[in-house]
């Protein structure tokens, strides 16, 4: 391949990419719509079209037609760069997860992933990391105390719960040993899920996953009753779009990390003992993978419509002193694991 | 020193929240296949039961004639001054009739009082739950939108007889 047919065939993987995520982003919010009707015996969105499926693009233009208010007090300029840095690593997040094997696509080899950096674990931790910043500006830019207090929640909820996520996908990494997505996946053959070699790390993965994403039981940043809106209370219209956009971007992806790290990616078991064709099993592992994805996003959403939110010194104490032991104890887990049984 | 246990004081199990967050998201799930209680308003609407206080209507007498004799005794008592009555004389047997009656519908709170002291049973609560208006002097309603058949108003004056 010369380098304009990786460049086109790059281009063309972004495109898809980005539309997928956007659309997913969309039904995302209807099917949360949807999902908290159902627990409440309600019906949920079901004017706007067939079952209401147009209600995600009603609910777009109704905000982009909003007029967009800058608070006097606020400063112009990182109040509008913050939604853009909450949107940038919504999605740029998304390049590293493969999300099936390597195809062949008119004579082009083709992965299924946009880029293979060989440090593809620390570049997806360093992008949500730096997530807090959009939303660490957004509250003290808008010159309101409630947006000041959910910017510092903010930025306090992801030093404690990024320590114990740190640690317990070191023990995934002792498994596979590499930081390559790729090379996870593939050490996750067969049973050897790391949900299951490790449950603890896969525990603790989850809810601090949960932290990072500013979902139900850890959503102090916006906690309504308290904070009006949390971070983004004074924003409107398409800024706020993108608050929320990131935020459900985010879900996706911490979904995809969480299939991809302790899951199996796109591994089914036991599938080459079937007998299938190239092509039926490659496209079945493509759809395990979404499969999967999708399974932990209605578990996302259903934990949001169960759960009460936590108090924030109760958060801190969780975040510091189970999480983080519980990250540790899955640590020396995993390496009497590789001692006794040389995995 | 002993330490009293409180009932708020959690067990280890409970400590631990984990069955308590089972137990929970369990519920939840069973909600989901739940039947749902919505019902979808305009093609479905709501037929309250004969408790219900909707709007209030002068009972209307099979041969076409009021019930009402225009005491007064419903705009006297009317919290919000939403009822306006002015008495006429008749040849019929009642002798008095409401020449003007008029309920604000903008004022009226709904409260039943108008009903409850009624000698003559001649205005109740009814059904009625959909009040829209396009100006202020629209939600005036006079006698031509308060007369209503006794018929339409059986299970009301039921209910008032065994409960009033």
């Amino acid at each position: 391949m010369n380098i304009w047919e990786i460049i086109i065939i790059s281009l063309i993987k972004i495109v898809i990419a980005l539309v997928a995520m956007l659309l997913t982003v969309a039904y995302l919010v209807y099917f949360e719509r949807k999902i908290s009707a159902w627990v409440q015996n309600r019906v949920g969105p079901n004017r706007v079209g067939p079952l209401g499926l147009l209600q995600p693009f009603a609910d777009v233009f109704k905000l982009l037609l909003k007029e967009d208010i800058v608070p006097t007090a606020s400063n112009k300029v990182l109040h509008t760069l913050a939604p853009f840095i909450a949107v940038f690593v919504g999605f740029a997040t998304y390049a590293v997860i493969p999300i099936g094997p390597p195809i062949e696509l008119f004579g082009y080899k083709i992965n299924l992933f946009m880029a293979d950096v060989n440090i593809g674990i620390l570049y997806v931790l360093a992008l949500t990391s730096l997530g807090v910043y959009g939303i660490t500006f957004a509250g003290w830019s808008s010159g309101s105390k409630y947006s000041l207090l959910g910017g510092i929640r903010s930025s306090a909820q992801m030093i404690s719960y990024e320590v114990s996520m740190g640690f317990s996908i070191a023990g995934v990494l002792l498994l596979s040993q590499s930081l390559s997505p790729v090379q996870i996946v593939a050490a996750q053959y067969g049973w050897m899920w790391n949900a299951i070699v490790q449950p603890i790390g896969f525990i603790t993965f989850v809810v601090s996953a949960f932290a990072e994403t500013n979902r139900l039981p850890f959503d102090l940043p916006e906690a309504e009753p308290e904070l009006v809106g949390g971070y983004h209370t004074e924003y409107s219209s398409f800024k706020f779009a993108g608050f929320f956009l990131a935020e459900y971007a985010n879900m996706i992806i911490a979904s995809a990390m969480i299939v991809t790290l302790y899951l199996g990616g796109w591994q089914v078991p036991y599938i080459d003992k079937l007998g299938l064709g190239v092509t039926a099993t490659t496209l079945i592992q493509i759809a395990s993978f979404f499969v999967k994805s999708a399974a932990i996003l209605f578990f996302f959403i259903w934990v949001r419509w169960s759960l009460p939110r936590f108090r924030y010194d109760q958060l801190m104490s969780l975040g510091w002193k189970v999480m983080f032991p519980l990250a540790l104890i899955n640590i020396v887990w995993v390496a009497a694991l590789i001692m006794i049984f040389h995995l | 020193m002993s330490v009293k246990k409180r009932e708020k004081d959690l067990s280890i199990l409970g400590k631990l929240y984990i069955p308590e967050i089972a137990k929970g998201m369990a519920l939840t799930l069973k909600n989901m296949f739940r039947p749902n209680v919505t019902l979808q308003y305009p093609e479905v609407k709501f037929e309250p039961p004969a408790s219900y206080r909707g709007r209030p209507v002068l009972v209307q007498e099979k041969n076409g004639v009021e019930r009402c004799v225009a005491c007064g005794l419903c705009s006297r008592v009317c919290p919000a001054l939403a009822i306006e009555v002015q008495a006429g004389e008749t040849s019929a047997e009642k002798e008095r009739y409401p020449e003007k009656f008029e309920i604000n519908m903008l004022r009226c709170i709904f409260c039943g009082f108008c009903e409850e002291v009624c000698p003559e049973e001649a205005i109740v609560m009814s059904k009625d739950y959909e009040l829209v208006f396009q100006k202020r002097s629209d939600a005036i309603y006079g006698k031509d939108k308060l007369l209503v058949p006794v018929d339409n108003l059986r299970d009301r004056l039921e209910f008032l007889r065994r409960f009033k």
